[in-house]
Formats: structure tokens, sequence, C-alpha cells
């Protein structure tokens, strides 16, 4: 009998190419993803070298980092964003790469074209030069962000040389209260093992509550799998990842489709199998999360309070903790709950696919944008998901109460496109960083659910979402 | 790659933990399309202030940076190495650091070396008078008052940075199992290939 072998192990197995003695392995890579930001020194650098992109069939281009998010069909008015999305038309038309146009129906971020595409597969390696690879993860895909040089490697050889990281199981046990959705379910893993915690491991995401978690769900909390330090997140695959893939443009199709679904059949991980670490949460515990300070794992119950410094019982941490409070001027003992917000974004690869949507719309249903908030925006991820919520009616609900309903990109995730929050002022937004800057120079980030930044919206702070659903 | 072997400068002691790629390089430096330059985004919140360490004139274009636990975590960019390399840094030290970023700092020939956070403190202490040693031949840290603190390092990464090899090259190499590799894919899991249309 084999020894019995994680999700990791097996994905990882299938994708040696050559084992070094030195303990690292060529590995494999059957998708590429890329996008304007990571990749001109990577294309730079294979022209200087006289390489070409060995596999354009595994490479997919799509422009979300610095696309504005309206006046789409004008030109780009930040001169170097538009050299950018230049810059990745014209080098996938000399390298042969098929690229998603900026104003095409299938545009969007990243990390919600790739499984929206079919793209993205259970079992297959995806790199991307964007940490938050490890979204595609959610589909028992070994997902993983990788810098630009890494980028020019996998143009040019399809592989990389990697070493093999630990294995972690973090299992989520018991169910999902009331109102508490996937995203909280990635905070209170930040908050529990810490933004460094996953360091040198890929986590796989097991237990009840992940079982019963949609794909968008399970996509949220691999998204965050980076925040919590692990390279990837992965999720087995089961009945409702083929539901998902099947008929996507870019899926198997036919006896190709069958194939694989026998193949994927065999990716889960074996009985008796043994993960380096195992951390169990007890999902049924978890309240819905805000974070107060500038690291993921700063975070919360919405119905507790701003914690002290002295709170800490590592120094350090109590001096990281004062440094944060100070940035995002909150004083300790404030109730979470009473904290104004000015400014709104329900986006991001993490929370903007139609579930996500669906959440927040239903909280903003009948209600109006609070006074107070002065920049409430709705980026859904992809032109797909903005065509389905208009189908269903979704953007008149946020556009009624007063949202900016916008086309697709990473907007106001980070700030590179004009989407910024104003030095000083706070964010409730359903990205993944809180960190210094993040949103623009200056800018106060609290990260929560759709469902929470709806609330927040509608009440102008930081809003308890359970008590506008009862 | 640029050759490593040893180095010895001036160190800047900074010391704070969990610093994220957004703080080495914020997103609004990255709309660049060269590697060059990005010297001065580099730590562009901390230098608003005169005061900052980074522009003190003993640390100008200093060699060796000192910080705090989980060095680099946050986004895999690439601009973070390349805008630290820009300030002058050819060696990072600090309790730890982030996965991705640590592979990228590797790539651009910068040596990232772990040490206990009580020998971090120690070298904080010296670096404020006095230059700081690394022999990576050795995987050892040495002052001028007879500190010696030894690292590890992944023998990989260090015959790279000490050779300074081409990695694309070294993969080329093994042209062959790569090949071979592809046939049996095409073979074993023919949904795999051409999922992407060859743009014309
Ligand atoms: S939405 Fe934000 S986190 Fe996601 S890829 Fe874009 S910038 Fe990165």
């Amino acid at each position: 009998m084999t020894k019995p072998r994680t999700l990791y192990q097996k994905i990882w197995d299938d994708h040696v190419v050559h084992q070094r003695d030195d303990g690292t392995a060529l590995i494999w890579i059957d998708r590429h993803l890329i996008h304007e930001v990571t990749t001109p020194q990577a294309f730079e650098a294979l022209r200087l070298a006289g390489r070409a992109v060995r596999r354009p069939d595994l490479t997919l281009a799509v422009p979300d980092h610095n696309v504005p998010t309206n006046h789409r069909f004008e030109p780009i008015a930040d001169p170097e964003s538009a050299a950018q999305v230049a810059a990745l038309a014209a080098n996938c038309a000399d390298f042969g790469i098929e690229h998603i146009e900026i104003n095409a129906a299938a545009q969007g971020i990243v990390h919600v074209i790739g499984p929206e595409q079919g793209f993205t597969l259970p079992g297959v390696t995806l790199v991307c030069g964007d940490s938050h690879t490890a979204t595609h993860g959610a589909f028992g895909a070994l997902a993983f962000g990788i810098g630009t040089s890494e980028v020019e490697h996998v143009f040019a050889t399809q592989t990389l040389l990697l070493k093999q990281s630990a294995s972690m199981e973090v299992r989520v046990t018991g169910e999902l209260g009331f109102g508490v959705t996937p995203k909280d379910v990635a905070l209170a893993i930040c908050g529990q093992i810490g933004t460094g915690g996953g360091t040198g491991h890929v986590i796989e995401y097991t237990g009840p509550v992940i079982e019963a978690m949609s794909m968008e769900g399970r996509m949220t909390l691999c998204n965050m799998a980076i925040e919590a330090g692990a390279r990837a997140g992965l999720v087995a695959p089961d009945a409702k990842t083929y539901a998902y893939v099947a008929g996507r443009p870019r899926a198997p199709k036919g006896a190709d489709m069958d194939a694989a679904l026998a193949y994927w059949a065999t990716l889960k991980t074996d009985p008796g199998a043994r993960y380096d670490r195992v951390v169990i949460i007890d999902g049924s515990a978890i309240a819905p999360l805000v974070s107060w300070g500038t690291s993921p794992e700063d975070v919360v119950a919405i119905t507790g309070n701003v914690p002290a410094p002295a709170d800490f019982a590592d120094p350090s941490k109590a001096a990281a903790a004062a440094r944060a409070l100070d940035y995002m001027g909150l004083v300790p003992g404030t109730a979470m709950a009473d904290v104004e917000v000015q400014n709104i974004f329900i986006g991001s690869c993490t929370n903007s696919r139609i579930e996500d949507l669906r959440a927040a719309a239903a909280v903003v249903a009948g209600r109006k944008v609070a006074a107070n908030v002065k920049q409430a925006l709705v980026v859904p991820g992809s032109g797909l998901v903005k065509a389905q919520a208009e189908a269903e009616g979704l953007d008149r609900i946020f556009i009624d109460a007063g949202f900016d309903w916008r086309a697709p990109g990473c907007s106001m995730c980070l700030g590179m496109n004009p989407d910024k929050v104003p030095a000083g002022e706070r964010c409730a937004s359903t990205s993944n960083r809180n960190f210094v800057g993040r949103q623009g120079p200056g800018a106060r980030t609290h990260l929560l659910s759709p469902a929470m930044a709806a609330a927040a919206a509608v009440t102008g702070r930081l809003t308890d979402v359970r008590d506008l659903m009862r | 790659m640029q050759a490593f072997t040893t180095l010895t400068g001036i160190a800047v002691p900074f010391g704070a933990e969990n610093v994220d790629t957004d703080v080495i390089i914020p997103a609004r430096f990255l709309k660049t399309v060269t590697r060059k330059g990005l010297g001065k985004g580099a730590f562009a919140v901390l230098r608003e202030d005169p005061d900052n360490i980074f522009d003190a004139p003993r640390h100008r274009q200093a060699p060796i940076l000192i910080a705090g636990d989980n060095f680099g975590c946050g986004s895999s960019r690439e601009h973070a190495p390349w805008a630290l390399a820009d300030l002058g840094f050819k060696v990072v030290i600090a309790p730890s650091f982030a996965d991705i970023f640590s592979g990228n700092a590797f790539k651009n020939g910068m040596l990232l070396v772990a040490l206990p956070q009580d020998q971090i403190d120690r070298l904080m202490e010296v670096a404020a008078t006095d230059d700081i040693t690394i022999d990576l031949e050795n995987q050892v840290v040495t002052t001028p008052f007879q500190d010696r603190f030894s690292f590890e390092i992944d023998p990989f990464r260090k015959s790279c940075l000490i050779g300074g090899v081409d990695e694309i090259g070294l993969t080329e190499a093994q042209g062959a199992a790569i090949a071979s590799f592809e046939d049996r894919l095409a073979a074993d899991k023919p949904w795999i290939g051409g999922a992407a249309k060859r743009a014309a």
C-alpha cells in the first residue's frame, strides 16, 4: 500500500519534472495568469535574452490593477497607467498570448476571471504575479503568487524551481451563525494564527463549514490564505466544484471532461495522511468581524471594542498596536459599532463575485447610503459578474440607494487607479489588506464582509449587520 | 544575477516588525515598466518624515538593512527588492522573512539573513556606530567587537548567490525532461493544453 497523501502532496507529485538532490524540484505549471503590473519587466527580460513564451496556450492575460472603473471608453487619463495597460496589450501581441482587452465583456480582476472562464481547474498548478493567486486554491488547484523573475521563468520554461512547503490543515468545525460569512471565517483565521502563522506552509481548509461553503465563499477564504502568511490555500474539489467548472468557456468538454472528473476524484486527501500542523477553529463561535488596525490579524467582533496596547502581552505587539491605533485614529475602549466611516468599497478579488453583490444588495434594498458617507463604490469583479448583477436588478438597488456602480477592476483595493480613500478618512472595505496607505496615502481601512460593508453604508458607521437583517 | 561573497558596510538599524510590501514600496510607484529608479518610492510613507532613518546622512546608500520579524509580508511585487536595491541595500537581516519576498529578493541577488531576535538586537546596537560584515561563504555575520553569528541558508540559493547563476539558463538545461513531461501531459491530461487561444 502506498503512503496516504494530502491533496497538496498529490498535486505536487503530479507536477515534478525533475527532482534535484538539494531538495528543490522543477515543477510544471499548468496555468499562468498575467496582468499589467508585474509583467512588463519580465517581457523586457525575455526580449533581451531572445527567449520566447514556451506555452502561450497555457497563458491568459487581462488588465485589472490600474484600469479606471468609470469613463471606460475614454483613454486612460493617468499616463503611467495608460502605458502599463498598453504595454500588456503590445507584449501579448508580440509573444502570442491571448489578452482579454480592457473593454471586453469578460475583462475583470485576474482572480475572478480565471475561475469564471474555466481556466482555473482542480488539480492544476496555477501561478500569477500577484499574491492573491491563492484564491484559485478554492478549486483544489495549487495556486500561488510569484514575483516578476518567476513570471519570466514560467514564460520561458513553463516550470518553476520550488521547494515543497510544509502542510497545514485548518479545520473549521461547527456551523456558521446567522449573518456570519466566509469573509468572517477568513478574518477569524488571520486573527487566530496571525499574519505570519502560515509562513512556509500550504493550508488545506477542511471541516463542515468549508464543505457547506459555496465556491464563491471558498474563493474568499483561499484568497486570504496569503494574509495568514501561507503561500497557498486549498479546498478539496467536490460536487460543487465540478458543477461550477462544467460548461465554462475553457473548461474540458465531452470525453476530456469525463477523464478530468475521474482524475479530480482521486485528489482528495487520503484518510490517515498527516499534515505538518493542524489548527482547529470553532466556526460556530465566529461573529461578524471588523479590523481595527493595520494588519489583517487585527480583528475584533463588531460587538467588541477597540483594544488597548496594554491588552497585548508581547511588548512588540503592544508597540505595533499603539502605532496602528495612532494611524487609524482610534481610541482604545471605543465600541467598534460607534466608529463612523466616510467611504465604502464593495469589490476586490476577495469579495466582488455575484454572491457578494447579492449579499450586499439584500442589506441595501429599500435603504439609503447615510449622509456622512462621501463615497460608496460597488465594483463588480468582472464584466460577466456586472452583467449578471444587472440582469438581477442589483445595480438598481445600489444606484437607488446612492452607491456608485462601476466597471470591473482592482479599484480601491489598492488605489493604483483614481479610486482612492482620502487621507485621514475611513473606509469600510471588502478587500483583503488594511496596510498603512493601501487604499491611498493616509487612508484608514476597516476590513469586513460585503453584508457588513452594506450595513456600514446605510448607517454611516461600522454596524452589526445582524441588527439590519432581523 | 550579481555574485555575492562577503560584504562589510554600514547597516541601517530599522528594526520594525511585519514590514509589508506596501510599506517598502506603495502601489502608486508600481506603474513602471522597468526595474530601475524605484528607490524614490522605497519606504515613501516613512520618508515623508524629514528625520527618517533612511535619509539620515550616515545611512545614504548603506548596503545592509536590519529589520524585525516577518519582513516583506503582503504582496508578490518584485518591486520591493528592486526598490531596496535601488536604495543601495544588498543584504537584509531580520528574524524572519515572508515567503514570496524571500524568493524575489534571492532572484535579484539580494541576501536575506535570518537571525534570532537577541542577535538582531545586538546588531542594531552595533550598527549605530560601526560596520557589520556578512560572510556568505562561511555563513556568518560579524562585528568589530568579536560578535560572530552563524546563519542558515539554502545550499542552492547559496551557490547561486556566490556563482551569480542565471536560473532560467539552468532550467533550460533540463529541456529534455521538460519536453518529455509535456508529452506525458498531453497524453494523460489532454484537457490541460490549449486553454487559451494563441493570439495571431
Ligand atoms: S483586487 Fe486587490 S488584492 Fe485582488 S488582485 Fe487586485 S489589487 Fe490585488
